[in-house]
């Protein structure tokens, strides 16, 4: 499609989000404001990941999308399509294959290398909006490393739970400094940001974009007699019968039966191919 | 080759050229300590390959440089404004600034960023003669356990380290080579 310039986004507009990249990256997890861009997508549908996905892919390399982990929804089908068609890179649904992943809500089961690149969409990039609505207040809280409320919050959650109960968009603090949202992710995935790849954060709407580099500390906020769980639900996979991946509950009819099955397509795909057999999976063989 | 002129030198195909080019920049201001090649552009001397398609990748109009020392040619500031239209300035005002260490001077006259938005900090992109992982002993975010790089400063760089969350950053260029020193990277003599 030649009409449009390499990856849709003009050269100016890629070197300012260049820019915030790096900046992004010299400070981890602290947000970069950026002036992001109308896209050809609402927001909400991953414009800001867009964006850095523009800023970042080379002819040369494979672009894969999920979607709550998933490489066959409406949005990372589209967004695929979008970078098909105005950056021609190549595309993928196998996380090993792939160069840079732009991701919603999930990070692959797989463990990711070196020479890759995850892109998170974010909807609130700010892991305080719930606790103080105000910018002006919360970037003071930021500078002043000022994080008692978020202790709070999950205070609460004990009070009232009796457990920690934020399951998504757990709070994590990044090189011992910010505070970050890791974007809706299951907190299952949490331990996964520490990882070999460079992870890249952007928030179209909220006009964010923040990093984290390969490496880094990336711990999730807890209490000593209360720490971290990264939780998932007690059940195998019952097309693939992993027991270690996240799992989605799908209810199959009106008497209250379900399935469970990994979220990540791609790795419970290569499982049943290479021979695992679920619950469900064994019932239709026989 | 034909000489050299304020209109040559540029990228060919800057869509294509830059992108890669950032992934280089990228790659090294994420994993400090490593060192790639970076090509495409051909700017006037004294500039290496390195730092001039690092500028021409990073700068625009919104951009404010500061040219150090023998980098601030004429035919250096005609060539920069030709192709970035970046608006040349004095160190304190600076996004970018460029030059061998001794020409960029103390580090305190460089912008480190407010602690409410240490983004807006200078980049310095320093020429060095040689660029090596040696000496120097980095740890931090980006780098697994350790690694080694060749830095001209270590005192002035560990003090800009001090500085973190606010603190400039740091690109070394050497010919067609590049390497980077974020301000969050902690630095040891030996170890």
């Amino acid at each position: 499609m030649s009409e449009y310039n390499f990856a849709y986004l003009d050269e100016q507009t890629k070197r300012m989000i260049r820019r915030a990249i790096l900046k992004g990256l010299a400070v981890p997890g602290y947000q970069v404001p950026f002036a992001s861009r109308e896209m050809p997508m609402p927001y909400g549908w991953g414009t800001g990941g867009v964006q850095v996905s523009a800023a970042t892919l080379t002819p040369d390399d494979t672009f894969k999308v999920i979607d709550q982990g998933a490489d066959d929804t409406t949005n990372a089908v589209s967004i695929r399509k979008f970078f098909e068609n105005t950056a021609g890179v190549a595309t993928t649904e196998e996380t090993e294959k792939a160069t840079v992943i732009q991701t919603r809500h999930r990070i692959p089961e797989a463990k990711l290398r070196e020479d890759q690149i995850i892109v998170y969409q974010v909807p609130i990039p700010e892991p305080l909006r719930f606790l103080e609505p105000r910018e002006t207040e919360t970037r003071k809280m930021h500078s002043l490393e000022e994080y008692g409320l978020m202790h709070v919050k999950l205070y609460e959650d004990i009070s009232q739970h009796g457990a920690i109960s934020t399951a998504y968009a757990y709070p994590v603090k990044v090189s011992g400094r910010y505070v970050m949202d890791p974007s809706p992710i299951p907190k299952f995935d949490n331990p996964k940001l520490e990882m070999d790849a460079i992870q890249l954060f952007g928030a179209g709407r909220e006009q964010r974009i923040y990093a984290v580099p390969p490496h880094t500390k990336v711990v999730s906020l807890d209490f000593e007699d209360y720490p971290f769980e990264a939780t998932k639900a007690d059940h195998p996979c019952d097309l693939c019968g992993a027991e270690d991946s996240y799992l989605d509950e799908v209810i199959m009819d009106d008497a209250g039966n379900r399935m469970f099955v990994c979220s990540d397509t791609d790795y419970c795909r290569s499982r049943r191919e290479a021979g695992h057999v679920g619950r469900l999976a064994e019932e239709n063989a026989a | 080759m034909a000489a050299q002129t304020q209109f040559s030198g540029g990228f060919e195909n800057a869509p294509v050229q830059a992108a890669h080019a950032f992934r280089a920049a990228m790659t090294v201001m994420a994993r400090p300590g490593e060192i790639r090649a970076l090509t495409g552009i051909e700017p006037p001397a004294p500039l290496s390959l390195a730092a001039g398609t690092l500028l021409l990748t990073l700068c625009d109009p919104e951009t404010k440089v500061h040219l150090a020392g023998d980098t601030d040619t004429d035919a250096g500031r005609k060539w920069l404004t030709f192709h970035t239209g970046a608006p040349i300035v004095s160190a304190d005002q600076a996004d970018f600034a460029v030059g061998t260490w001794r020409a960029l001077g103390p580090l305190n006259a460089y912008r480190i960023g407010t602690p409410e938005y240490p983004d807006r900090s200078a980049t310095l992109i320093v020429e060095c003669d040689q660029l090596e992982q040696r000496a120097a002993v980095l740890s931090g975010p980006g780098i697994k356990d350790t690694a080694r790089l060749s830095l001209p400063d270590v005192p002035a760089l560990q003090s800009n380290a001090t500085l973190f969350p606010l603190g400039c950053d740091f690109f070394f260029t050497s010919g067609d080579k590049i390497a980077a020193l974020p301000r969050s990277t902690q630095i040891r003599t030996e170890g």
